[in-house]
């Protein structure tokens, strides 16, 4: 079809604005054919430098290919389509076509071959990633999208001053590995992380995704982040500092997913804990652990979508987001709840699902390495993923008690865009060679031997066991928790608000006092004069006076 | 589902799911599998990376006691973090003036 590579980005940037311009009936079939032909156009770009252009009087790569980027790209263009799929008929225009430009933003990173190019698609997804949480519509999603729009042009900043300052030390702008050397690679280390939601800049993204429309939250859940474990595996592979920050992610998922009442916020904060997990395994920096990985980006992608489309259709039919106040939705939407169970069990691992055949490598890549506290932290965060998500979200928002809601099933393509989905999760978790034919190094792996199946069985049944007994303790109670966040939203204001009723307070102090140290000279000398400059002053005064000012007269005349 | 099943539901019906006797048999049911999952161990060779996850059990026992500590850290930290979920949602700022004046109504009100 195509005789030369075009940008794969191109045509999904190029369906967005034809959605913008087309008539409201052509909309969704352009919507729903731009990441199809995307999908083609990334499968046709072959390994190596393919177009080069000049930008700024830079030479610039617009696009490589590589198995890498090629994973990635497409499961941006299936996530594309089928967020598109389950959002066509519900969206306004400007939702669809902003989440499409953000779609081609992330596979423009993907076949980024030089810096340049990705820190132009990187601020692209971070711009319309902004529009689209503005189409939440309240005054909450308006306050949240200006702040991740704050955390991310900053973060947007420090990545261009790391680059800007590779290129003056190396005169390169290749996309290669390196190494936490400079002040520069430092830059760009911690512009990447603020992306992937790593701490301490973590809040922006369970404070930005839940306000989104029912519709928007699919789009955000899959490619910010993702992209930026592309972007960590391709410039930090093996960075051993990514281990800890990885592990903290995934703990700092996990407690905070526990505590939490909005479903779209367990599952945003379920993002930060999937993603721990891929920060990790780049951190392990094996062939096993980057194909780890790579595999659970694309499944991740795949299952956190489904499970933000089984939210978002409830969000939809109910409008209501808060766990206390769902339950029992099984009764009347059985296919969002069937759908819903899948991709819970896919993200906690459940062998075959999607999720099993990926993570497992991951554990896998850090007992290989003999890397012991690691993995016996991994095995730990496993069972926690079933407790927080895997039965957490299915159970209080389908099952837990009867909340009285009786919701009509969801939209007929929001129900196609569910079942799409949850039998993409099985597929790859069936057909484990499908995704591993993809990754980027051979795969000698084998996830489906009798002790991984029952060793992960036992884990996370366990763990639901756990889940039971504790219920009492996991009872909902309306209530947030405070997270890094609330820095920058309660004691930054307040902080300025005190600094600020401080310097008032000290210029009105000032003010008053120079105000009646004048009052008191001015009355001093109105009471008081008389007693030197008046007939009723004594003789010596007056004496002393003409004195003082006869010599004052000598001593200018001798100065001047 | 027949219609008039979904309407009975609809009206309040107690589904098949949620009945006490179904309940009971679905934790005798999963007890059952959470054995049988420990029981296997006796026929497959667990091969440990270390030397405790050789043990019987040690995934069953790990998996559980882990969430636990998860579950009740979390409960502690919910102590310190939590907040009514309106505490980011600020009051209308209202200028001086017009707080003054309605002090000054309320005042009239006493």
């Amino acid at each position: 079809m195509f005789e030369f590579v075009v940008p794969p980005a191109f045509i999904l940037i190029s369906g967005a604005v034809l959605v913008a311009l087309a008539r409201p009936a052509l909309r969704p079939i352009i919507a729903l054919l731009a990441p199809l032909i995307t999908l083609y156009a990334v499968w046709q770009v072959p390994d190596g430098v393919q177009l080069t252009t000049t930008f700024l009087g830079y030479q610039i790569e617009l696009v490589e290919g590589s198995a890498l980027r090629r994973l990635f790209a497409t499961v941006f263009a299936l996530m594309a389509f089928g967020g598109v799929l389950f959002a066509f008929r519900q969206s306004k225009w400007y939702e669809l076509s902003a989440a499409m430009i953000y779609a081609a933003g992330a596979i423009g990173v993907s076949f980024a071959g030089d810096l340049i190019t990705l820190f132009i698609f990187w601020e692209l997804m971070a711009l319309f990633s902004t529009v689209v949480v503005w189409c939440g519509g309240t005054e909450t999603a308006r306050a949240a999208g200006i702040r991740y729009a704050i955390v991310h042009l900053t973060g947007g900043l420090i990545l261009k001053i790391g680059i800007e300052g590779i290129y003056v030390a190396t005169g390169s702008l290749e996309i290669q590995a390196l190494t936490l050397d400079s002040f520069a690679t430092w830059m760009v280390f911690i512009g990447v992380l603020i992306n992937a939601a790593a701490p301490p800049i973590s809040a922006w993204l369970a404070d930005a995704y839940p306000e989104s429309s029912p519709m928007g939250g699919v789009f955000l859940s899959a490619f910010t982040t993702k992209t930026s474990v592309l972007a960590l595996i391709l410039l930090f592979p093996g960075q051993p500092l990514l281990v800890w920050v990885g592990l903290f992610m995934i703990f700092y998922g996990i407690i905070f997913a526990l505590l939490e009442n909005d479903m779209r916020r367990i599952l945003s904060y379920s993002i930060v804990n999937q993603v721990g997990f891929m920060v990790t395994a780049v951190g392990i920096g094996t062939e096993l652990a980057l194909n780890g990985a790579a595999a659970h980006a694309f499944s991740h992608i795949i299952y956190k979508a489904l499970l933000f489309m089984s939210a978002g259709a409830v969000l939809y039919q109910t409008g209501v987001r808060k766990c206390s106040e769902l339950g029992g939705l099984f009764r009347t939407m059985p296919v969002t709840t069937v759908c819903g169970i899948i991709g819970a069990l896919a993200i906690s691992a459940f062998p075959f699902t999607s999720g099993f055949v990926s993570k497992s490598m991951i554990s896998s890549a850090a007992g290989y390495e003999h890397l012991g506290t690691v993995w016996f932290l991994l095995i730990a965060a496993s069972a926690g993923v079933f407790l927080h998500a895997g039965i957490k979200f299915p159970w209080f928002v389908f099952f837990q008690k009867d909340s009285g809601l009786r919701p009509p099933e969801a939209p007929w393509n929001m129900r196609i865009a569910m079942i799409l989905f949850a039998a993409a999760c099985i597929i790859i978790g069936l057909f484990p060679n499908l995704l591993y034919s993809l990754l980027p190094y051979p795969v000698d792996y084998e996830p489906y031997t009798a002790e991984h199946v029952v060793t992960q069985l036992q884990l996370l049944l366990f763990a639901g066991l756990a889940f039971f007994v504790l219920l009492p303790l996991m009872k909902r109670t309306e209530t947030i928790s405070l997270d890094v966040d609330w820095l920058y939203r309660r004691a930054g204001p307040v902080l300025a608000g005190k600094i600020d009723r401080a310097l008032t307070r000290a210029i009105t102090a000032t003010s008053q006092a120079i105000l009646s140290l004048g009052t008191f000279l001015v009355k001093g000398v109105k009471e008081s004069s008389y007693r030197y400059f008046s007939s009723r002053a004594p003789m010596g005064h007056t004496a002393l006076w003409m004195a003082a000012v006869l010599a004052l007269f000598l001593v200018m005349t001798l100065v001047i | 589902m027949t219609p008039e099943r979904e309407r009975a539901i609809r009206e309040g019906a107690s589904h098949w799911l949620v009945q006490p006797k179904t309940i009971r048999i679905l934790w005798w049911v999963s007890g059952v599998i959470l054995a049988l999952t420990v029981v296997a161990q006796l026929w497959i060779h667990v091969h440990a990376y270390f030397s405790v996850d050789g043990w019987p059990g040690f995934y069953a026992g790990f998996g559980f006691l882990s969430c636990v500590a998860m579950v009740l850290f979390a409960k502690m930290l919910g102590w310190i973090l939590k907040r009514p979920d309106d505490y980011y949602i600020e009051p209308t700022q209202l200028a001086p003036n017009v707080l003054e004046r309605e002090q000054e109504r309320q005042d009239d009100n006493v």
